[in-house]
């Protein structure tokens, strides 16, 4: 039950915040804490992949976009001249068809976005298993170099595909609604519920990641990190258990993706650039490898700062100065430091080696 | 398509390549010496050709050009001193993501002191129009300075390497680093060393082709990417290998605009990377025997 302490904290801090945003008017921060928790989402996968299974992406804003824009483009898409065709009838029976009116008040049909979601992490899931096959054999310069020219030929077919609307990205992304007017959406009414629903997202990514992790796959991943032949000896399938992994944080970076577009209403190829990868990565390492609590608190506080627009010009150069300056004098993280050293201080020595012990367990 | 044609493609291609396989020594100068890929490298060829304009608004063109150069060894050198050198075996991964946030910090550094501009030195000789007429094609003359100045500078390298000391001693370093210092060299100054020749080369190669392609903040990305694909392609830590590899994908991306969109000319090169990477890590002219001894 210990394992759910956390969770609940979680929780508390959620409600928390958004009593006090909404008590102190400013009810204007929560948008950005929600854009916040969609990134954290896709920067806790990266998380479990890099911390836990030791494999580095450089590519992972590439899965954030083929989530968003294939959201984005199935639930714009016009699908009206299409309406005699046999699919067209076939998915309107099923009632996964839209209608709703354009900016110029024309009637248009599209894919509800239940169903754009469902095929974007399939999709997200393919292209992972895919490329992850033979990308995860790689090590070291060869994956980040494999996972940086993934991300990069992400970015330019986004960028230069008339369909993803080139340098402009997708607009007009309608809601995603669960239950009446319910749902993901950038209404301005629906921001205290749509911080609810980013942020029990990835309340729930963190249940799962935390069980995942006090599993057998969690062990696993864990010696792959520290000793992959060695794991590989003792008789695990180390391909398997990587590929898995890299599959579950693409599928959770395209969630996000889906989440986020249909939040922002819209989706630019800027979210599939080299440097929003390498910022998960800086936020991945300043929350510590190989913790997922550390990594939360630090991708909510730096997006939420950086979305805030606190960080001015100087955004991507404070990721970059970041990332030096965590893998120059912490590469264990900013929180783990300061836990230790404060650990050291408390507790004397004698203490310390019996709570060692028990760590064990 | 014409033979003339045929042939425009070919010259256009070799300039390029050229180009990336000056970066994709850079990266094998660093990866011999220390195991290390500098994911910073296209950064060196962003900030010779920056600061070669910026010095030519003062001075003629070649010293400003060697003065930028030799800047960006010193830079390179900085950069070795401050970051590198003082921490002791560091993973890869921690090496890799210190080099990538380098390569932000200082484009993002030439954001602030250059702006978002394209900006280019003049040509060396003659102008944007003028050209030389070799066999059936006509080419202009900056392409010889590119192809000259950098084949020289493999030329020399290679001398350096074989028939110096120095050289000599910065590859018993990338041979066995431990018997190195056994026999007395200063391994820790011949990664430094190592890190200001690749800035150097870098640097050059930006200036002579600045001209052509133009310099702007950004570019040293792409052509860290591309210099690692062909860096790849030849076989790590193998510097004649990488000329070979550079003019390929050079030819191959000029090739490239006949059949697909020109905005996906970066991801083809980007493609041959990963297919190279998936099938032959050892490269098409590196011997597997030699690079299983490698960490991959």
């Amino acid at each position: 039950m210990r394992k759910y302490l956390g969770i609940a904290f979680l929780l508390m801090g959620i409600v928390a915040i958004q009593l006090v945003a909404s008590f102190t008017d400013s009810v204007y921060y929560l948008t950005q804490l929600t854009m916040a928790g969609y990134y954290t989402m896709a920067v806790l996968g990266l998380a479990l992949l890099m911390g836990y299974a030791g494999q580095i992406s450089l590519g992972h804003a590439g899965f954030f976009a083929i989530g968003g824009y294939s959201s984005a483009v199935l639930t714009t898409y016009n699908l009206l001249p299409y309406r005699d065709g046999l699919f067209y009838r076939l998915l309107e029976a099923l009632q996964l068809l839209q209608k709703r009116e354009d900016l110029y008040g024309d009637t248009i049909v599209n894919l509800h976005p239940v169903v754009a979601m469902v095929v974007a992490l399939l999709l997200s899931a393919l292209i992972a298993y895919v490329i992850g096959i033979p990308v995860l054999k790689l090590k070291g310069h060869y994956l980040a170099m494999a996972t940086l020219g993934f991300g990069i030929i992400v970015y330019r077919v986004v960028l230069g595909t008339a369909l993803f609307g080139e340098a402009d990205g997708i607009s007009d992304v309608p809601p995603f609604r669960f239950y009446g007017d319910l749902g993901i959406s950038g209404d301005m009414d629906l921001r205290v519920e749509n911080y609810y629903i980013a942020w029990i997202s990835v309340l729930l990514i963190m249940v799962l990641f935390i069980n995942l992790l006090d599993s057998r796959v969690g062990r696993a991943l864990r010696a792959i990190h520290g000793a992959e032949d060695a794991s590989r000896a003792v008789g695990i399938d180390t391909g398997d258990y990587k590929l898995k992994t890299f599959v579950l944080s693409a599928v959770v970076a395209a969630l996000a993706g889906v989440g986020l577009t249909h939040f922002n209403g819209g989706i630019g190829p800027s979210e599939a650039s080299v440097m929003k990868s390498v910022r998960y990565v800086a936020i991945v390492a300043a929350g510590g490898m190989a913790s997922l609590w550390g990594t939360m608190v630090m991708s909510t506080f730096l997006n939420f700062m950086s979305l805030r627009g606190y960080f001015g010009s100087y955004d991507d150069a404070l990721f970059g100065g970041i990332l030096i300056l965590i893998m120059l004098f912490a590469p264990e993280g900013i929180l783990s430091i300061s836990f230790r050293r404060a650990w050291k201080r408390l507790i004397p020595r004698t203490e310390r080696v019996r709570d060692g012990d028990t760590e064990g367990r | 398509m014409g033979v003339e044609l045929f042939l425009q493609y070919i010259a256009a291609g070799v300039t390029y390549g050229i180009i990336y396989a000056i970066v994709a020594i850079g990266f094998n100068i660093i990866y011999n010496t220390t195991g290390i890929i500098n994911f910073a490298q296209g950064e060196f060829v962003m900030l010779g050709s920056m600061i070669a304009i910026s010095l030519h608004g003062v001075m003629p063109l070649l010293p400003s050009i060697v003065l930028a150069s030799v800047v960006t060894m010193f830079i390179g050198a900085l950069i070795e001193v401050l970051f590198i050198r003082w921490l002791k075996s560091p993973t890869v991964l921690r090496m890799i993501i210190i080099t990538i946030g380098l390569s932000i910090l200082i484009r993002e550094l030439a954001l602030s002191i250059w702006g978002e501009g394209v900006r280019a030195l003049p040509y060396f000789t003659g102008n944007e129009v003028s050209s030389v007429e070799i066999g059936m094609i006509r080419i202009s003359p900056q392409v010889l300075w590119v192809v000259g100045v950098c084949l020289f500078m493999v030329a020399v390298l290679q001398g350096f390497f074989h028939f110096t000391l120095l050289g000599r001693k910065m590859r018993a370093c990338a041979a066995n680093p431990v018997a190195a210092r056994l026999c007395g060299i200063n391994t820790k100054n011949m990664v430094t060393l190592s890190f200001m020749l690749s800035a150097l080369i870098g640097a050059v190669a930006g200036c002579v082709v600045s001209p052509i392609t133009y310099s702007q903040y950004n570019m040293g990305t792409g052509l860290a990417i591309k210099g690692f694909t062909v860096a790849i392609l030849g076989g790590l830590g193998n510097s004649l290998a990488a000329l070979g590899g550079g003019i390929v994908l050079g030819i191959l991306e000029s090739f490239s605009v006949w059949f697909m969109p020109s905005a996906y000319k970066d991801a083809i090169s980007i493609a041959i990377l990963l297919v190279i990477l998936f099938v032959r890590p050892s490269g098409l002219f590196g011997s597997k025997e030699r690079m299983a001894l490698k960490e991959f």
